[in-house]
């Protein structure tokens, strides 16, 4: 059994300080004080929540609570933080938007910052779809923004006009629109003429292909195809309809996928975002995207 | 102190440490409570919020089974960090149809609040098939499957019977939005169903969200992810700063 201590700091002895008077099973507890430095602390703390009840809101009266001498407002804390940091900004943001858009690459430090302040809207807004780094989603109908090839064109103009409306949403009148018959839910085409079409399309790109199927497929995508994906499949930028002559895909271009493309057509969405960014930060993000490599 | 010596009698008596126990806590719960029933600047009229239409009702009935809570938020906090990143901070008007609501308690996956119209419906459906083929680094479980469970005419009735009962709560269903709710349950994922879906609950989405041709849970999910964070218009409303 441990000896109880004899000492403590003060010098009293454990036979000098006095029990609650209380005993259970002949155990009895010592009434010693609690500490000072304790006692004071918790005195200062309710002091302190006097002060705090003055200057920030606190008691419910009966039409609203206390404001507070110091005025605090969680909503009115957010905005002039943004406007803060808008204010650091409002300099580059001002001369992106005077600045025309196909004239804002030839001045470097205004490109930079651009293209770091676009950077950031992409990773928050765009990478979603378009992956971090602007790959896409091949043969998911999320397009690659590193390459060249462009649906809707790849100028400054077209990127900031696609991110502004977006391309088939129903939010905006001024978003992109076509739209590819289905050939096969919709009875435009047999299963002859669609297998046909889509070797047609498989020899186009430089794929392997059917060799008895070209004559009537070159007929049928000159009847069906070609008004809007060109005769020699080149594509269109204007409405958005892909070049099929090369080995860039967009919904995957194995003879399965365009069977399926012509059979069910595709209709990708892209939300637009007039409403969720700020003009000067389109024009950064745009910026941003022109320089990952297709820009035109 | 002479104080405390009475104090003395409380701990020695059960009962009356308990009643003044009640008490103590009683105080505390109507000076926190009972203020935010009728202080008029808790209260805040906002236009645009209104009750679920049914079909977006049984996605958030969906979205309370898979438990999506439990990684996801709804719930925006004025902090420039996440207005920047997810939209306007939210109103608590706009969770008042909300019975419960579901700020949630933890982002492992990013807060939904303001989703809607963020992503197209194509997305939705192939992130709930394979999230990491979009969004690689997510580690949120695949539910592809709710492509496979079509919802019924039982289906709609159960909505309906969840109508009832928020009618009860006060959530303004009126008898025109009560006899159509059956017809509205499917009209809204039909894009040739009747557009009175769209008058009696403004902004909500008619589409066929899932591209297939019965209704399934996919579009019920779709059809509330799409018009989460949608109703308040912040071009002309413009929330009081002193809350």
């Amino acid at each position: 059994m441990a000896e109880a201590p004899k000492n403590r700091p003060s010098g009293k002895k454990d036979e000098d300080v006095p029990t609650t008077g209380h005993s259970w099973d002949g155990i009895e507890e010592y009434d010693n004080p609690m500490p000072r430095w304790w006692v004071w602390i918790f005195l200062i703390t309710v002091v302190w929540s006097v002060g705090y009840w003055i200057a920030y809101p606190a008691w419910p009266g009966i039409q609203s609570a206390t404001s507070g001498l110091l005025g605090y407002s969680s909503r009115a804390n957010v905005s002039t933080e943004i406007e803060e940091f808008e204010a650091r900004n409002d300099m580059w943001f001002a001369q992106l938007m005077e600045t025309d858009l196909d004239e804002i690459r030839e001045d470097p430090e205004l490109h930079r910052f651009a293209v770091n302040a676009g950077s950031s809207v992409f990773a928050a807004q765009c990478s979603q779809c378009h992956g971090a780094g602007g790959a896409g989603v091949q043969a998911a109908g999320y397009p690659n923004l590193l390459n060249d090839a462009w649906l809707w064109g790849g100028t400054m103009d077209d990127i900031v006009t696609t991110v502004t409306w977006g391309i088939r949403n129903e939010d905006y009148m001024d978003a992109r629109w076509s739209e590819m018959p289905a050939f096969g839910v919709d009875g435009l085409l047999d299963e002859e003429e669609i297998d046909a079409i889509t070797h047609y399309v498989l020899r186009m790109s430089g794929q392997d292909y059917n060799e008895d199927l070209i004559e009537l497929g070159a007929e049928e995508f000159q009847w069906n195809c070609a008004s809007c994906h060109g005769d020699d499949g080149g594509g269109n930028y204007d409405l958005g309809a892909p070049a099929l002559n090369n080995q860039i895909w967009f919904y995957g271009g194995t003879e399965e996928d365009i069977r399926h493309s012509i059979y069910y057509s595709r209709f990708g969405v892209m939300p637009g975002f007039e409403t969720r960014l700020r003009e000067a930060e389109i024009r950064a993000v745009a910026a941003y995207v022109h320089q990952l490599g297709g820009g035109q | 102190m002479s104080i405390f010596r009475h104090h003395k009698k409380i701990e020695t008596h059960a009962t009356l440490l308990l009643v003044l126990s009640f008490l103590v806590v009683t105080i505390g719960g109507i000076v926190q409570i009972v203020p935010l029933f009728y202080l008029e600047n808790t209260i805040e009229e906002v236009e645009g919020v209104r009750p679920y239409s049914p079909l977006e009702i049984a996605g958030r009935e969906i979205y309370l089974r898979e438990g999506c809570y439990n990684c996801h938020s709804q719930m925006i906090r004025p902090m420039r960090d996440e207005v920047e990143r997810y939209g306007h901070y939210s109103l608590a008007a706009e969770s008042m149809y909300d019975h419960p609501f579901q700020w949630g308690s933890k982002r492992t996956g990013p807060d939904l609040a303001r989703l809607g119209g963020r992503y197209s419906d194509d997305w939705h459906v192939q992130h709930m098939i394979a999230p990491s083929s979009v969004v690689p680094e997510s580690i949120m479980p695949s539910y592809g499957f709710m492509m496979n469970r079509t919802l019924g005419r039982s289906d709609a009735e159960h909505v309906r019977d969840i109508m009832r009962v928020y009618r009860v709560l006060g959530h303004p269903y009126d008898d025109e939005m009560m006899d159509a709710a059956l017809d509205d349950f499917f009209a809204q994922a039909d894009p040739e169903g009747d557009p009175g879906v769209l008058d009696r609950y403004p902004g909500a989405q008619q589409r066929n969200f899932d591209g297939q041709p019965e209704v399934t849970e996919m579009d019920a999910i779709i059809a509330y992810m799409q018009m989460l964070g949608t109703l308040v218009d912040f071009d002309t409303f413009v929330p009081d700063q002193s809350r």
